[in-house]
């Protein structure tokens, strides 16, 4: 029985180490970040829920939200989820105008969500500081679009990236595409998570 | 797709700082990261210990004399968080984590090299951040737990500073836990299972599951509190319509598995350097992994045990009782198994085998009256008070610094290719076991007898017990000077240690001291039992090596 495979002697210890290739486990390392990331919404989905069962706000409070404008931004996320994915087939297919197409209908998707959410915080009736559930509301689709915003902006990145020749994302280098896609079905996951808690309960 | 371990635009190796001066730079080597993560926290824990020092010299005499009562809430504040955030989490992860970790799955480096930079250099700035908040209008004054309404109606300036700070060390911790679970699951030797791993692997895979579950709710709640503090929202304000438990809820959540986190790498660390100095295997390596494990999971339902006198319902104590009984279990186990290894083991008492024998006991004492504290009744007339805080410095200091001091006589020799006088390290350890117990086992009869911690005035008839509590602390401050006196002389003028001065199996060691940049010159050597001590065909290995 071996337990130890003995260090190898000098003849070959000049051997450049640096050359040595591991698989590319980027993507592990993005879904354990997700995962963190997720329980910061936990976190706040845990104490709205909480705050909700346990802290009755006066009778003059606003619960009621009005659905149409959130529904709009549902299906604007899901559709750009979809839209996403989209792109990514075409990059499997080399096909860099189609793929670049595809993504500039997601970012703007992403930005019409951010619109959409922008006018439903200036026709809001209340404030941020104006009772308990209406600070929760705002911390919870401000931390939502704080990350849609950023998605909105990594996917112009990649927007621009993919272009041909000069780009530097393609189907030899695909992570930060595929990065930023599973960020983004992230995102909207835990968007449609956000709308029923918030909106439909 | 694979991916070079060298990027192609790292600058040449010409460029590169060598000699001390890479410690201070953004280096991505995990042995560099390792030590500075070491260093740096060592520098916090002697502020830490100055700190602790003046609140024992405080509660020398029942009057608050030797500082006002603010100041005294300050430094009580600054200890605890330096203390927790900046020692020991960033040291029993971060400093012997990435020393030890890529050499014991057979990698030239972590997964994430450059992550794994970042967030070592996310904690000095936030721990200076945090302590010149003390020159600028105060620090922060709520204790660690920074528990509303009184972080809300405390000076904001100071507790806003704090909450940034523990949010970017959260930060780097949750970046370091991300690189430990990639490394440990994913960049494995060819050839090296899981159950083949060394303990401290197991432990730290545990801890990063913890780190990376429930850090971020730490993160979130301290950002609605800081919403609170600037933004006057009122999450966690009760004349806002707030709700306070809320807050105590969302942070025991993070604040109890951080216990794990403090003390799940140690047992990882001491599951190490017992074996290698009894000489034999470790006892239980599969009842250690199910407990560590088992530690995991329950350790993330027990968290509202630290509230049992927050109006808790009584369906919610039972729970938590029952749950944090529970833990008891594994790491019951884990006492025995350590136990068992030393068993018949040819024991060298030397300092490191002292300090971990030290932590076993402390530990236990820590242990049983962690389970009286789980106990409703019971818990219900000591919370708050000096009991509490026994207990607590058993389990983190009594646990997890005598291993960390147990872990640098064990690594010194690798970390700077020069051995520890063990002398003077048996006099360290004397002095910092008599001291420690000095210190805080008078705190129990303290608790017991009502003594509230976090204020700065008492009752005169405890203060003979604080007097001898406080000569405690001040021999556990001594206790630092032998240490770093030995650690000084042994850099300059310590015997040469060789490659394996212990004898060992693990594979950090089976490479010259200090190792080279890539770890191992040649291929990575693949130690199926790293726990091998003691049979016969091992040792037929050991001199064959030889």
């Amino acid at each position: 029985m071996t337990s130890i495979v003995p260090k190898e002697q000098s003849s070959e210890s000049k051997k450049d180490f640096s050359t040595e290739e591991h698989e590319d486990f980027r993507l592990f390392g993005l879904i354990a970040f997700l995962i963190a990331d997720g329980m910061t919404f936990a976190g706040f989905f845990a104490a709205y829920l909480t705050f909700k069962a346990v802290n009755p706000i006066g009778p003059d409070a606003i619960y009621e939200l009005e659905l149409p404008l959130p529904t709009l931004n549902t299906v604007l996320l899901l559709v750009s989820s979809f839209t996403f994915h989209r792109a990514g087939k075409f990059l499997e297919k080399n096909e860099s105008k189609e793929c670049q197409r595809w993504l500039l209908i997601t970012g703007a998707l992403g930005v019409a969500f951010l619109i959409s959410q922008m006018f439903e915080y200036f026709t809001l009736p209340f404030g941020l500081t104006d009772n308990l559930f209406a600070s929760t509301f705002y911390a919870l689709t401000g931390f939502h679009g704080l990350h849609v915003t950023l998605g909105s902006i990594m996917i112009m990145i990649i927007w621009w990236q993919t272009r041909v020749p000069y780009g530097r994302v393609n189907n030899e280098n695909k992570f930060p595409f595929e990065a930023v896609e599973l960020y983004w079905h992230f995102v909207d996951g835990i968007w449609v998570v956000l709308f029923i808690i918030l909106y439909l309960l | 797709m694979t991916i070079s371990l060298k990027p192609s635009n790292s600058p040449p190796e010409k460029l590169q700082p060598t000699g001390w001066l890479k410690y201070l730079s953004f280096s991505l080597d995990h042995k560099v990261i390792g030590l500075q993560y070491l260093v740096c926290g060592f520098l916090f824990y002697l502020i830490g210990g100055s700190l602790a020092g003046a609140i024992r010299v405080e509660l020398i005499s029942p009057l608050s004399d030797f500082m006002p009562r603010e100041v005294y809430n300050q430094v009580l504040t600054l200890h605890g968080t330096i203390m927790i955030f900046l020692w020991i989490v960033p040291v029993v992860n971060g400093a012997f984590g990435n020393y030890l970790i890529p050499f014991y799955v057979g990698a030239r480096d972590m997964a994430f090299p450059r992550l794994n930079a970042v967030a070592f250099w996310l904690i000095p700035p936030s721990g200076l951040m945090l302590i010149t908040s003390y020159f600028i209008n105060g620090a922060a004054q709520s204790g660690w737990t920074a528990y509303p309404p009184l972080s809300i109606t405390t000076p904001a300036a100071g507790q806003i500073i704090w909450i940034l700070s523990v949010l970017l060390l959260g930060g780097s911790s949750i970046f370091g836990g991300i690189n430990f679970i990639a490394t440990i699951l994913k960049l494995r030797r060819p050839g090296l299972k899981l159950m083949q791993l060394p303990m401290y692997c197991w432990a730290m895979l545990g801890t990063s599951i913890l780190v990376v579950l429930s850090t971020p709710v730490l993160a979130g709640t301290l950002i609605l509190l800081s919403f609170d503090i600037v933004a006057h929202t009122g999450f966690f304000n009760p004349s806002l319509g707030g709700n306070v438990i809320v807050y105590q809820h969302l942070f025991w959540f993070y604040s109890h598995p951080a216990v794990y986190i403090m003390v799940l790498p140690a047992f990882g660390l001491v599951s190490e350097i017992l074996p290698i100095h009894s000489r034999k295997p470790l006892f239980g390596y599969i009842t250690m992994v199910f407990s560590i494990m088992g530690i995991v999971v329950l350790g993330l339902v027990v968290w509202a045990h630290h509230m049992f006198t927050s109006g808790t319902p009584p369906w919610m104590r039972l729970f938590f009782t029952i749950a944090t009984a529970f833990i008891a279990v594994p790491t019951g186990i884990k006492f025995f198994n350590w136990v068992a290894t030393l068993w018949g083991g040819k024991i060298s008492l030397n300092a490191a085998m002292l300090f971990s024998c030290g932590f076993i006991i402390n530990f236990v004492l820590g242990g049983i009256t962690g389970v009286a504290l789980a106990q409703v009744p019971f818990d219900v007339h000591v919370h708050d008070t000096y009991f509490v805080v026994a207990h607590f410095h058993y389990i983190v200091y009594g646990g997890s610094v005598f291993v960390i001091f147990s872990s640098i006589y064990h690594w010194f020799p690798k970390f700077t290719g020069r051995m520890l006088n063990e002398n003077l390290g048996r006099l360290h350890f004397v002095i910092t076991f008599i001291g420690f117990n000095l210190c805080f086992a008078p705190q129990h009869w303290l608790g017991l007898n009502g003594m509230p911690r976090r204020v700065a005035e008492y009752d005169p008839q405890f203060q003979l017990i604080n007097q001898i509590s406080s000569v405690g602390a001040l021999l556990m401050a001594l206790s630092t000077l032998p240490f770093l006196w030995n650690i000084l002389q042994s850099i300059l003028y310590g015997a040469e240690a060789g490659d394996n001065p212990w004898n060992a199996l693990t594979p950090e060691w089976l490479t010259s001291s200090p190792p080279p940049v890539e770890n191992w010159k040649g291929e990575a050597p693949l130690v199926l039992e790293p726990y091998g001590y003691g049979e016969k065909d091992s040792n037929k290995t050991q001199e064959g090596m030889k």
